[in-house]
């Protein structure tokens, strides 16, 4: 059984069609996973029990001749940055390197009542701070399309497993970009739902009105299904969203004739020439299919990096002040007095990325700078959000590239922090505007490194992003 | 160089965060030069544009409240699982207060 290139819907037809059980397939995906895991680093721990324990229980449902869900059998990877009950869980940080979770995410507790076998965890930046997994301290991820390069970040294990295929799909967490980025350096399909789509219970905060959960794949296709798991209300998370869900899957039927598309012109002045050339073929591909293609203007894009960078960090700085040595396993041995345990736990628990942000974070909210920094960022933060709300007055959704550049060679960027959060730049304005966001394989360059293209639409709007984007991958871009 | 070392230590001293005098240099650097690139807020007017602190989406005022309804609690053992210092049922610490 060839299991690195299924797809939801190949698993369910195995499963149903007696071509294999789903022990079979996860025994078969657990072995294949710890043979090519060597090679990239992506996961940083399988989970056998729990993998066949999920897996007997498809098998029985279907023995009973019950519906096992839609993600029956379906082998799943998980950031670690996301709680599992039981499964160690460490956030890419020596603080948590022991911490094992005493509940499990709503994601994690819906994808498995789904059907869905978690088949480990996958390496991360640490506390998913970073664009190229170099901030974990289990080691970077290397590109499995290119072993001598990023995966991208934060996300990296989860885009590296989904390219690899040594998981069917995975989920991520992006706050600035920590999906879409990955997907797109490592020619996957990455989503960044609505902010509110999907519960964060369980999802260890970075920057809480920033932060999402969101699905990897190979197809649009098997994204939109396990988007359609994970979404919905959840009393368990007061900021998710009381919102229907719709059947993603069903709006997959290439309808996009006459769908207006905007390209922000801010967009593409500093985008990388061949990343930039494929981004033309990508639209002209678009408008081959019959959208109406028009340039827009976001104006506010440019303070975009700042912005971020000061509700980001200020968030952060708040939500890490729990990593003090009393609650989550890790504490300094050289303390006498409480004082010097918090201090000495957080310097030698945290990682150079996460105390500088704690440090700007810290700084920007710190006496007399709050008005200077906070609060203009949220202002400038209401800038770009107006910006997306006004285009969307006049188009339907919006396509963009997602990096200014492919993935780049590990170390390259690792001594230039700016330049680092510069290459935030496409992705974090999503973020900031909170609406969906997704980055779908768009074409290669001369050396093979994939590119992604970025498709954004209105709150809620997930219907047309995932229609856009799937009759994109089916018209294909060679 | 805006940011003094001063400054940067009394900023790791309210967050906590022990630094040694090699990271105390780096980070004045580093902070230094995206505090230069954050500045450039400053050039834009946000004068009658109200702060957004959260996204926020259509719907009643209550919409994401949960049923007013006790729920079972993690419980005792299992949220003392993972502390570096448990006792008594409690999270223990270094003494507080110096006799």
């Amino acid at each position: 059984m060839d299991v690195s290139s299924l797809t939801i819907e190949r698993v369910r037809k195995g499963l149903l069609g007696r071509e294999f059980s789903a022990c079979e397939l996860a025994a078969e995906a657990l072995r294949f996973a710890e043979a090519e895991n060597p090679k990239t680093n992506a996961y940083l721990r399988l989970a056998p029990e729990r993998a066949m324990a999920a897996a007997r229980r498809v098998d029985e449902q279907l023995a009973r001749g019950e519906d096992p869900g839609p993600l029956a059998g379906v082998p799943v990877a998980v950031k670690d940055v996301i709680l599992t009950k039981g499964v160690t869980t460490t956030c890419g940080s020596r603080l948590l390197e022991h911490y094992v979770p005493p509940y499990d995410a709503t994601a994690i507790a819906r994808l498995e009542q789904a059907g869905g076998v978690i088949l480990g965890k996958t390496n991360c930046d640490e506390f998913a701070m970073g664009s190229s997994n170099e901030n974990s301290a289990y080691g970077p991820v290397r590109n499995p399309v290119a072993l001598d390069r990023v995966p991208g970040g934060s996300s990296g294990g989860s885009a590296a497993v989904v390219a690899q295929g040594t998981a069917v799909v995975a989920l991520g967490s992006d706050t600035g970009g920590s999906i879409r980025q990955p997907a797109s350096f490592c020619g996957v399909v990455g989503v960044t739902p609505t902010y509110g789509r999907v519960s964060r219970y369980g999802l260890t905060a970075f920057a809480s009105s920033l932060d999402h959960i969101g699905p990897l794949g190979k197809t649009v296709r098997d994204t939109a299904t396990l988007l359609g798991v994970i979404a919905g209300r959840d009393p368990s998370d007061a900021t998710s969203a009381d919102a229907p869900v719709p059947d993603y899957t069903a709006a997959l039927d290439g309808q996009v004739k006459g769908l207006k598309l905007g390209l922000p012109r801010e967009y593409l002045k500093d985008v990388a020439s061949e990343s930039g050339d494929l981004m033309a073929r990508g639209v002209d591909v678009l408008k081959k299919l019959g959208c109406d293609v028009r340039e827009i203007s976001l104006p506010a894009t440019d303070s975009a990096v700042a912005c971020y960078y000061i509700i980001a960090t200020a968030e952060a700085s708040s939500n890490l002040a729990r990593y003090d040595g009393v609650r989550y396993t890790f504490r300094s041995g050289s303390a006498e007095t409480l004082s010097d345990m918090y201090r000495n736990t957080r310097g030698e628990g945290f990682g150079a990325e996460c105390k500088r942000r704690i440090m700007l974070g810290t700084y920007v909210l710190s006496a007399g700078y709050y008005d200077a920094y906070y609060l203009k960022a949220q202002k400038v933060r209401a800038l770009i959000a107006r910006d997306f709300a006004n285009a969307f007055q006049e188009v339907d959704a919006i396509v963009a590239p997602v990096s200014p550049f492919p993935a780049f060679k590990l170390g390259e960027k690792v001594d230039d922090p700016l330049a680092m959060y510069l290459s935030d730049i496409y992705t974090i304005t999503g973020d900031l505007a909170g609406i969906p966001c997704m980055s779908v394989p768009c074409g290669k360059t001369a050396e093979g490194l994939p590119v992604g293209m970025q498709i954004l639409t209105r709150h809620f709007d997930e219907t047309t992003m995932f229609r856009l984007a799937d009759a994109f991958e089916k018209a294909g871009t060679a | 160089m805006k940011l003094t070392e001063t400054e940067v230590r009394y900023v790791a001293g309210l967050a906590n965060l022990n630094l040694s005098d090699a990271e105390v240099r780096k980070f004045q650097a580093d902070l230094d030069e995206i505090l230069a690139h954050i500045d450039r807020l400053n050039e834009i007017d946000t004068s009658g544009i109200e702060p957004m602190a959260q996204v926020l989406y259509d719907t009643e005022e209550t919409a994401t409240l949960r049923a007013d309804v006790a729920v079972p609690p993690l419980g005792n053992p299992a949220a003392l699982a993972n502390a570096p210092q448990p006792g008594g049922g409690y999270f223990k610490v270094p003494k507080v207060i110096e006799r």
